[in-house]
């Protein structure tokens, strides 16, 4: 399944030791995974253009290989509602270590979930679900299975989460759309299954989702040492 | 890989045997099989001569009849020239006791073993182990007799990486009285591995339940292992070492750190169907209940009682377990009601926990199991039983087995353990019941029917 560009994106990135954002989301993509609409800028002018194109308010992220955490350099903007508002961001960013363009992406509303992967010593490739966003390691609200799941799997890690009801419709509100979620992981689970040997781990942090919907909103890949 | 002859020998070698000093792992386990177990016993020392009357052989492959299991005791050293001996005169296994391998340095010296084994698909367990104890057959354990606690034969397997904790963990089924099929320590692991036993404990007879003492898995390993363990017909139960995080390794993911190498154990175990015991006591309670019980439930809980107290206190320890103990329907507590004598009618509550108060009788209990197993709401009966109520007989474990073996609802009971009761009690086991000294425990053994599901 593994395509040429998947394999491109991967050798483009073994230096770094990780897949830059914008690359990530292209890989997901070719994967059949839903990522928001978005453009990687490299120029102030480009990035007006994506910003109207994709239409605001828009989320901006730097992008640079020397940054793996972004929130923790400020390196994300979110409802930039204008021009003015995007350019500011960029002359921010701009001035971080490693810079190398601004993502440019579209706001997706949504409960924030992580879907991560690792490659377990004892157990290989295995799929983790949690509430997730920044504070991911605070809630520590996850379950895991050994990939590949199946459906049973994802009902279960589900059913699992402490933060259930807030995914099946809490206090009146809609549940998210759980078959999107479903149809969301197993495509995951195969990509990550293609990739054993490549990728040392994958966060998918945050996934939005809601009623209708779920969508990758950002993604780390960290990539095997040796290969 | 052939272990049969390993577990069930006709013949077998102790190589390293002293005659000098009786306490020699090698004697130990000399004089514990020799006349006591019907295998044929043979000593092995190449100075020859005799040790209490019997001859001595040089070499494995001096002895006159085929050997199925040779017990190897000799230096780290000497152990190769000893495998080869084995194999060449066409030795059915080995159990190799010696220490001085992998596990204080000698990584070189254990794969020469693994090499020489693998190259004439000789099975041997160990080294660095006790080897074998398998009631009726053989005890390869190089503990004198005096001193080891033995359980009764029954159907519970258990493989261990540590011989120590296997030990153990016989004391403690034998005070529970719960039976042993195997006992197989396997130290460094070398060759025979927990998935080559896994697999012949699954097609062994004697075997009902499979437990496992693991402290890692090597690569993809564990991969394998649930996968084999969810096909299992019987059920598995491991208990894990090292559950806190080891070492300092960089995490630099976020699935990575909330996904430690021990939740990941466990939960990957969970979705395979595959027994998680926690600690020693868990342990011995799933054993008991999977060895009379291996279909999974889902953990609705009816249960019975002679007092509030018990009830309640059951009910919160299900709760903790994550187990429902939900009301009855109007039916089934109506026809609860009209099923019991006169006079607790009116004075027991029927709503589930069902206290039968203590005016109950025998025919009370009977009655109200009886109709508990035929109500679809629950899938297992939880029986706290006090045996010093005054309507209560000696009987009534018998009693309630038979509504077991006649219904087929799984059943569970508590019962105080002091030796008066005993009767009691033993009308339980002797029918497949399982029993519990606590409330806790009984609640386990629940437990263990809804982890035997994959999750």
């Amino acid at each position: 399944m593994l395509n040429g560009e998947i394999l491109d994106i991967l050798s483009a990135s073994r230096e770094a030791g990780w897949v830059v954002e914008p690359e990530a989301k292209k890989l997901l993509a070719l994967a059949d995974l839903p990522v928001p609409k978005f453009g990687w800028a490299k120029k102030e002018d480009e990035a007006v253009r994506m910003a109207r194109e994709i239409g605001y308010p828009v989320v901006a992220k730097v992008v640079s290989p020397a940054i793996l955490h972004k929130s923790e350099w400020k390196g994300v903007a979110v409802g930039l509602d204008g021009d003015q508002a995007l350019l500011g961001t960029y002359e921010r960013f701009k001035r971080l270590e490693g810079f190398a363009g601004m993502l440019v992406e579209e706001m997706v509303p949504g409960l924030e979930l992580i879907v991560g992967a690792k490659v377990d010593y004892q157990f290989g490739p295995v799929i983790l679900l949690g509430i997730g966003g920044t504070g991911v390691e605070i809630y520590k609200d996850s379950a895991l299975r050994m990939a590949p799941l199946q459906e049973r799997d994802v009902r279960s890690m589900v059913r699992n989460l402490k933060a259930r009801a807030l995914l099946e419709g809490y206090r009146g509100a809609e549940p998210v759309n759980l078959a999107d979620l479903t149809r969301l992981l197993l495509a995951f689970s195969r990509l990550m299954m293609e990739l054993e040997g490549h990728v040392e781990s994958l966060d998918l942090n945050p996934v939005k989702c809601s009623p209708e919907k779920c969508v990758v909103a950002d993604a780390r890949i960290m990539l095997m040492k040796s290969a | 890989m052939n272990l049969g002859t390993l577990f069930e020998p006709r013949a077998m070698a102790v190589v390293g045997v002293s005659h000098t000093n009786d306490r020699h792992p090698a004697n130990v386990v000399f004089n514990k099989n020799h006349l006591r177990y019907p295998v044929r016993v043979y000593p092995v020392n190449p100075y020859g001569g005799e040790l209490q009357g019997e001859k001595v052989y040089g070499r494995v492959s001096d002895i006159p009849e085929p050997v199925d299991l040779a017990v190897i005791a000799v230096r780290a050293e000497q152990v190769p020239d000893v495998l080869s001996d084995c194999i060449h005169a066409g030795v059915g296994g080995a159990t190799v006791i010696s220490g001085g391998f992998a596990e204080s340095g000698r990584k070189d010296l254990q794969d020469r073993l693994v090499a020489l084994a693998r190259e004439s698909d000789f099975p041997f367990v160990g080294p660095n182990c006790l080897g074998i104890y398998s009631p009726e057959h053989v005890d390869t354990f190089f503990l004198p007799n005096e001193r080891i606690v033995r359980p009764q034969p029954g159907g519970v397997a258990m493989v261990s990486q540590s011989g120590g904790i296997l030990v153990d963990q016989m004391v403690k089924f034998a005070g529970e009285g719960v039976g042993m099929s195997r006992a197989v320590s396997i130290g460094n692991k070398a060759l025979v591995r927990e998935l080559d036993l896994l697999a012949y404990l699954v097609e062994d007879p004697e075997t009902k339940v499979i437990a496992f003492y693991v402290e890692g898995f090597g690569r993809n390993e564990g991969r394998e292992f649930v996968r084999a363990a969810g096909r299992s017909p019987k059920p598995v139960v491991v208990m894990k070492a090292g559950k806190s995080p080891g070492g300092s390794r960089a995490v630099t993911s976020h699935t990575a750190s909330l996904g430690g190498d021990y939740k990941v154990f466990s939960e990957v175990l969970a979705q395979h169907g595959v027994v998680e015991a926690k600690n020693e006591s868990e342990l011995v309670s799933f054993c008991e209940s999977l060895s009379c019980y291996r279909q999974g439930i889902e953990g609705r809980v009816g249960i019975i009682s002679g007092s509030g107290g018990h009830g309640a206190m059951a009910v919160d320890v299900c709760a903790g377990h994550g187990l429902a103990v939900e009301p009855l329907t109007e039916t089934v507590q109506n026809g609860m009601r009209e099923s019991v004598s006169k006079s607790v009618r009116d004075i027991a509550s029927f709503g589930n926990p069902i206290d039968l108060t203590g005016s109950a009788v025998d025919d009370d209990f009977v009655h109200a199991a009886t109709i508990l197993s035929r109500a679809a709401e629950v899938d297992c009966i939880l029986l706290l039983l006090l045996p010093y109520l005054p309507g209560c007989t000696m009987d009534l474990g018998a009693r309630l087995s038979q509504v077991h073996r006649r219904e087929g609802k799984p059943m569970v009971a508590y019962v105080p353990h002091v030796e008066k009761y005993r009767m009691l009690i033993e009308g339980f086991e002797l029918n497949n019941v399982p029993v519990s000294p606590s409330i806790e425990g009984a609640v386990l053994m629940v437990e263990a029917m809804r982890r035997c599901r994959p999750c």
